[in-house]
């Protein structure tokens, strides 16, 4: 048949160039990371958030103080003694009640980092899977799964934190919680809304066709579909976690001492901007860099991942 | 009809959708819309059952409803002795082993996020979940080697393909659990004109080898008259015509069955412009409010009042497997 012998021909051709050219294929996610490359400010962001991650990790051994004792020679003259100097290995200087800001810093930067990146995570997976089932399955279910949402988002979150904090006392553990009931909130949304639309797409059809099971659609069709804008909206969210703590122990609500964050760092250094100003600049600059290298990183993502929405 | 047990029995399917109007109350009572009108036909073990329409005529939505896709109201789908719309979803899924679909666009069929080899893998992760490693990639090898595809291309997404080599994709993914029918929902529509041959000489050939039945579903006459053994016309989601392909394109007896043959261009300029104009004119009416009577009735050059009051019924008219839905096809047809 002349189909098939044309074919063959083309069959052979097709082996000799396979011989040369690689046969991997070339998946969306690859073709993401070459153009995420491409972009300067994402890639410097990822590699100033690598070193912050190993500030937080490392950074403790750098110095011989630690961030609870006090630093009882420099006390009496604080706003001589206490300057950040390389001399006294007090690198950031010290804070009000003699402590040594530098290590305070690196501890902060552990509780932020960590409050951030978990309230991501916790959006991302519980977020995803609660809005591509609820989408997936669609009609009463998935009316029922977004009154929930509704009635918990407009649940006074402000108040849930402070009735915590009064029954549980001023707990890490505790601000994770109320931080991750919150973050997968718009996550669900988003990815419910997205998966609506992937639901007619032909290939979610094909799979139902063969006979996938509704769950292994959501799993295998579904959700890697959306991760492109899942992640994107992660990074977004890390800074977003990062401030809401911050707030929180602004208030004076979230960590207790002798741990700190940034947030309760900036709130001492806020206080005593006058006399002591590098109680203040130094942990609000961890925070701006780090804000600023997320929403960096999120922005070279979305161009990485959606080519099409530029 | 033949005394076989047919393969495929459809009988007076309907199916119809809700449709909420703009602005309504929840407590609004939904407009009904008919996508398919009693539709039946049975389909033989290795025939092809070639399905034509105008678009919006019912065909993707019949095609679904017989797999269970869509939920259908009323009637009948008997395969292999055995009513498809009385069983739950998990007894359905298990049918699906032998009832694959073929769909109209190759590249959004494909999951753009798996290999071409996870994908036509896939349906038999889901049935045969103890096929693993070597087997499984024997048997992905096999298939796509079948189709005409080289299995060292199966680590490549689909967006590296064709459309014609995703398409041979979508073919060895409803081939791989060697099924019985494979319904075909517009499988060459979004392809051109020579790579729509390929693929339907590929669908001829696996299907003398296979023992395949066909249900074969297209808007392009000349197309369904290459493959098929008989033809349906669907108009409005109502059966208008049934017959053996030879049968119908010699001596169509429905005047939409006419009208659609009359459409069909000639490929010589000077034989194309002598034709006689297409003598159908005006738009499909809306389903959401059929005709009274007869459904084609609207745009029927024999049309008379009694069409309007009367539903015609589908029936033999010769004898011989010619099944036509029309009052005056006794009187005017040949």
């Amino acid at each position: 048949m002349f189909f098939s012998d044309k074919h063959a021909g083309m069959g052979e051709l097709a082996d000799t160039l396979a011989d040369d050219a690689y046969t991997e294929g070339r998946s969306l996610w690859r073709d993401a990371r070459r153009r995420f490359m491409q972009h300067r400010a994402a890639v410097a962001s990822l590699v100033v958030l690598a070193l912050l991650l190993l500030f937080a990790a490392f950074g403790q051994y750098l110095s011989p103080w630690d961030n609870e004792s006090i630093d009882w020679a420099s006390l009496p003259n604080l706003d001589e003694d206490g300057v950040p100097s390389l001399a006294s290995q007090h690198y950031f200087g010290l804070d009000p009640i003699g402590r040594d800001l530098y290590q305070r810093i690196v501890q902060g930067s552990r509780i932020s980092l960590m409050v951030g990146v978990l309230g991501a995570l916790t959006a991302v997976i519980i977020g995803t899977l609660y809005g591509a089932i609820s989408g997936y399955v669609g009609g009463r279910t998935d009316a029922m799964m977004m009154r929930t949402l509704e009635v918990l988002s407009a649940f006074p979150f402000m108040f849930l934190v402070i009735v915590l904090m009064a029954v549980f006392g001023r707990n890490v553990l505790l601000i994770f919680v109320a931080i991750g009931a919150v973050s997968w909130l718009n996550m669900a949304r988003i990815v419910r809304g997205q998966t609506l639309s992937l639901k007619r797409k032909e290939y979610i059809e094909a799979a139902m066709a063969v006979g996938v099971h509704p769950f292994l659609i959501v799993l295998r069709h579904i959700v890697p579909n959306v991760l492109g804008v899942v992640i994107v909206y992660a990074t977004l969210l890390v800074p977003e976690m990062i401030l809401f703590e911050s707030f929180i122990s602004f208030l004076g609500l979230g960590v207790s001492e002798p741990y700190t964050s940034w947030g309760a760092l900036i709130s001492e250094g806020a206080d005593a901007m006058w006399t002591a100003p590098w109680t203040l600049i130094f942990p609000m600059l961890m925070l701006v860099l780090t804000l600023f290298c997320f929403n960096f990183l999120g922005d070279g993502l979305r161009d990485a991942l959606d080519p099409k929405d530029r | 009809m033949s005394e076989q047990q047919p393969l495929l029995a459809v009988e007076n399917l309907q199916v119809t959708f809700d449709i909420m109007p703009r602005n309504a109350w929840p407590w609004t009572r939904p407009r009904k819309l008919r996508a398919v009108n009693n539709v039946s036909f049975t389909l033989n073990e290795g025939e092809t059952l070639g399905i034509v329409g105008e678009s919006g005529c019912g065909k993707s939505t019949l095609a679904r409803a017989i797999m269970g896709m869509v939920p259908s109201q009323a009637g009948k789908v008997v395969w292999l002795g055995e009513d498809l719309r009385g069983l739950n979803l998990k007894q359905l899924r298990k049918r699906r082993q032998r009832l694959q679909m073929v769909f109209q666009d190759p590249l959004a069929s494909l999951s753009p996020r798996m290999t071409v080899g996870d994908i036509i893998a896939e349906p038999l992760r889901t049935h045969y979940p103890d096929i693993k490693g070597t087997e499984l990639r024997e048997k992905v090898d096999a298939i796509m080697d079948r189709v005409g595809l080289h299995s060292h291309q199966k680590n490549r997404y689909p967006h590296e393909f064709s459309g014609g080599q995703c398409q041979r994709v979508g073919i060895a993914r409803a081939l791989i659990l060697e099924p019985k029918l494979i319904i075909c929902d517009e499988p060459v529509s979004a392809l051109d004109v020579s790579v729509q041959a390929q693929v339907i000489n590929l669908l001829k050939n696996l299907q003398r080898e296979m023992g395949l039945s066909l249900i074969f579903i297209a808007h392009d006459l000349s197309v369904v008259k290459h493959i098929s053994d008989r033809v349906m016309v669907l108009y409005l989601g109502n059966v208008v015509e049934n017959a053996p392909r030879a049968e119908l394109y010699a001596a169509p007896q429905h005047p939409y069955t006419q009208a659609l043959m009359a459409a069909v261009p000639i490929p010589d300029p000077g034989r194309e412009r002598a034709k006689p104009p297409a003598e159908l004119d005006g738009d499909l009416p809306s389903p959401l409010d059929p005709p009274s009577g007869c459904v084609f009735r609207t745009r029927c050059p024999w049309a008379t009042e009694y069409c309007s009051k009367e539903v015609p019924v589908l029936e033999d008219k010769t004898g011989a497997g010619h099944w036509v839905a029309c009052h005056y096809v006794e009187k005017k047809g040949k």
